[in-house]
């Protein structure tokens, strides 16, 4: 029986050696040096001092409450903005408004938003919100007086305002696309229309009948993003407070110091970290389930009107407001990168200069070279492992899909800094570290479990007697494999590719840690000249970023009309 | 207590009529029966009925409901009950909290809402079927459990959109019969669309046939 199934046990052991593997070494890395084992630094006995010298640091307390409100509030927001929008789309009455006939645009107007990566929105969004920014300039000094910029900390705020506005607008694209993704499954349009004929509202329908079916089908993206939005390095840097700011800069700056013995407390902070996501999980997971026991309590009594007026009010509001914004902050990235002189309070640049662009028609600068270089390669990786692991469950049976799921994501559930220093540690041990190679492969672990999400389920829904019928026909399996299933799938699978590359462009950490510095790409330069004054040459590298997976998406579509316009006159 | 339909059809947005002006009068209790080939537009004129199209359509003529005009009213407040093809038990809820869904909130309080779930799951010959997964029942279950839903719910009209054609002959005839009993009981207009000359038969009411 098992020797029957060694394909199978081949590529749960190969995905294990690839995806897992890094995890849990650079975890363990992590754990040994909290506790005080750091042979490199020759420490080889156990205590608890990294622990004492972590909980000793100045403003820790802010730091996880900082941390903890900006994550909560971003992913809370982003969800109810997500399935907000997901029942506006779904709504019928709703489609003869203005509103409503821009319906069918919603969402080719997300896909830059969703494309762009985070240091991207980041930077745009400083460049939009500061003092000196983009909507300060339209008003002054006209209405505000202002001839130079005031002195409001309206970016890096304490409360971390703008850190949870920028997680907002990343991650509301994200999760609204899964949600509707997440929809087809379910029969929405019937069961809508039958709470309705009993006397439903729209939105109470939609709170009753469809939210509590939809959550379990998205529950693990909403973790992803949780996750992200309590441990990330980069948006936090451009965006979060610098003093005391969250706890995964406060790890990564520990880690960044220049006495090497702070590598001990930079551990025990990794590690906290890891273990703050296990408890906000849970912590999740608990409210989720309290809240659906109230929803069934409020079905069984029967309301048929939704008082939530207000609420329904702000969210109306501010969707447009967090996509206008998005969209916005790649604009102001796109006008930075062509300005000559944009003094305050200017509303748009006295003179353009493209001097920028030029130089890089001449010569390709390294940054762009090595990201597309480590994107083209992890996203080609990544999708190979995914049609081998999809393939293999096909031919020998899926029987455990959906237990080896949650290990596809580990990856993306675990903070990248908690365990990202840790692997480098490992790497250098093994003399690997620094180059390009590990570098793929440090993205390859993020990039594989997106690629994974994106084409599993088109992969699933494919009918499998287009499949019977072909090989009924006489050719090998291999055959039907390339010329019938690849080619049925040649869509979702670009889509996949795609998707791939977005992600791996976005790579902040692993590019910085595991490439120790060597391997510089467009995300890390842009996330190092954010904090610089030269705009333009951020505005830049912030649109490089944006406009690579831009192009990506772009091809992927492109290709299988071209491939079909070729084939069929 | 009726339905009419006076000169209704629906309008595509290219302008054209799905069908022929249809003409009807359902009084209470009483089960009316629309008929014509698949395609024709029954469920169409049903959604249209319900409130339920899409906007790609337009409905012209009038629907009047208890004397009262209810053409462009909204859904919710019809209160125009639909059966379709499946049953749609809510996937998430047990039978019970699927049957309370119909229930108004102004009915009682929790034990006499329990009760009147009760009551329906004896009707419908569930009994005891209270906690059960939906997707657990037999597809007549189902049906009985998503006609009750819809009665609970105190329909002043109801539509049925070839509700048991996924059923076996024997159980269809026996859900009809069923049907037809709550309708009566209920004194509830009722429009059942069908491809069946048997269930139009059964139906003994009022009789359209959809010409294109």
């Amino acid at each position: 029986m098992l020797f029957n199934h060694w394909p199978k046990w081949l590529i749960l052991i190969a995905l294990g050696m690839i995806i897992l593997l890094p995890v849990v070494v650079g975890l363990g890395e992590a754990m040994r040096a909290a506790f005080g084992i750091l042979p490199a630094l020759g420490r080889h006995s156990l205590s608890i001092d990294a622990w004492q010298q972590l909980l000793q640091l100045p403003g820790l307390i802010s730091s996880l409450r900082l941390t903890l409100f900006s994550g909560f509030a971003a992913t809370i927001i982003a969800l109810l903005l997500a399935v907000f929008g997901s029942s506006w789309v779904y709504n019928k009455s709703s489609k003869r408004s203005f509103l409503g006939s821009l319906k069918p645009l919603a969402q080719p107007i997300i896909v830059p938003i969703l494309a762009a990566p985070h240091a991207a929105i980041a930077i745009g969004l400083a460049f939009l919100i500061a003092p000196s920014g983009w909507i300060a300039r339209w008003f002054s000094p006209w209405l505000t007086a202002w001839n130079l910029p005031p002195d409001w900390a309206t970016v890096q705020d304490l409360w971390g305002l703008s850190l949870t506005l920028g997680l907002v607008i990343k991650e509301l694209p994200f999760l609204w696309l899964i949600c509707l993704v997440a929809l087809k499954q379910i029969d929405v349009t019937k069961q809508i229309s039958l709470a309705q004929s009993m006397g439903y509202s729209h939105s109470a329908a939609w709170r009753k009948v469809i939210v509590p079916q939809l959550y379990p089908l998205i529950r693990l993206p909403v973790m992803v993003v949780l996750v992200y939005a309590l441990s990330t390095v980069d948006m936090a840097q451009i965006l979060g407070p610098n003093n005391p700011p969250t706890l995964a800069l406060v790890t990564m700056r520990l880690y960044n110091d220049a006495n090497v013995n702070m590598l001990l407390p930079a551990s025990a902070a990794a590690i906290s970290l890891a273990l703050l996501m296990v408890m906000s999980i849970l912590l999740w997971e608990v409210c989720v389930r309290g809240l659906m026991l109230i929803n069934n309590v409020s079905i069984r009594s029967g309301g048929r009107i939704s008082k939530w007026t207000l609420l329904t009010a702000t969210l109306t509001t501010a969707l447009p407001m967090s996509i206008m914004l998005g969209l916005l902050s790649l604009l102001v990235l796109a006008i930075w990168s062509i300005t000559w002189r944009w003094s305050f309070p200017e509303a748009w640049p006295t003179s353009w200069s493209y001097g920028y662009w030029l130089a890089l028609l001449t010569e390709w600068p390294l940054a762009l070279k090595h990201s597309l270089m480590t994107a083209l390669i992890s996203s080609g990786l990544a999708l190979t492992l995914a049609v081998i692991w999809l393939e293999v469950q096909d031919r020998f049976g899926g029987h455990f899909y959906r237990a080896t799921l949650w290990l596809i994501y580990l990856p993306l559930l675990v903070p990248q800094i908690a365990f990202l220093y840790g692997l480098k540690v490992s790497f250098l041990r093994l003399g690997l570290n620094g180059s390009i190679g590990t570098v793929i492969w440090a993205h390859l672990l993020f990039v594989f479990p997106y690629v994974m999400l994106s084409l599993v389920d088109s992969w699933r829904a494919l009918d499998q007697r287009y499949l019977s019928v072909a090989s009924s026909l006489g050719p090998s399996s291999w055959t039907c494999f390339w010329r019938i299933k690849l080619s049925l799938l040649l869509r979702p699978l670009m889509i996949a590719w795609a998707i791939g590359m977005a992600v791996s462009i976005s790579q902040y950490l692993p590019t910085l840690l595991i490439g120790a510095g060597r391997v510089e790409s467009l995300t890390t330069e842009a996330v190092s000249l954010a904090s610089g004054a030269d705009r333009r040459l951020v505005g830049v590298y912030g649109l490089l970023q944006a406009l690579v997976p831009l192009l990506a998406y772009s091809f992927a579509l492109m290709l299988p009309r071209w491939v079909a316009l070729k084939n069929m006159k | 207590m009726s339905l009419e339909l006076n000169k209704l059809s629906v309008i595509t947005s290219q302008g054209h009529k799905l069908f022929a002006p249809v003409d009807l009068v359902i009084a209470k209790g009483e089960v009316a029966c629309v008929m014509g080939p698949s395609g024709v537009g029954k469920s169409t004129l049903l959604n249209a009925i319900g409130g339920h199209l899409s906007s790609d359509f337009r409905v012209a003529g009038k629907l009047m409901l208890n004397a009262i005009e209810v053409t462009q009213m909204p859904v919710a407040e019809r209160h125009i009950g639909i059966l379709f093809q499946d049953p749609l038990l809510f996937p998430h809820l047990n039978v019970g909290d699927n049957l309370a869904f119909g229930l108004k909130a102004k009915v009682g309080d929790a034990k006499q809402r329990r009760r009147l779930v009760d009551q329906a799951l004896e009707q419908a010959q569930l009994t005891d079927f209270y906690h059960r997964n939906p997707q657990t029942l037999s597809g007549g279950q189902q049906s009985r459990v998503a006609l009750m839903r819809a009665l609970l719910a105190q329909p002043q009209a109801l539509l049925l959109d070839e509700p048991f054609s996924k059923l076996d002959l024997d159980l269809r005839h026996t859900m009809r019969e069923f049907l037809f009993d709550q309708a009566r009981l209920r004194l509830i207009p009722v429009l059942l669309a069908t491809h069946e000359p048997a269930e139009a038969h059964a139906a003994n009411g009022p009789l359209v046939t959809l010409q294109p």
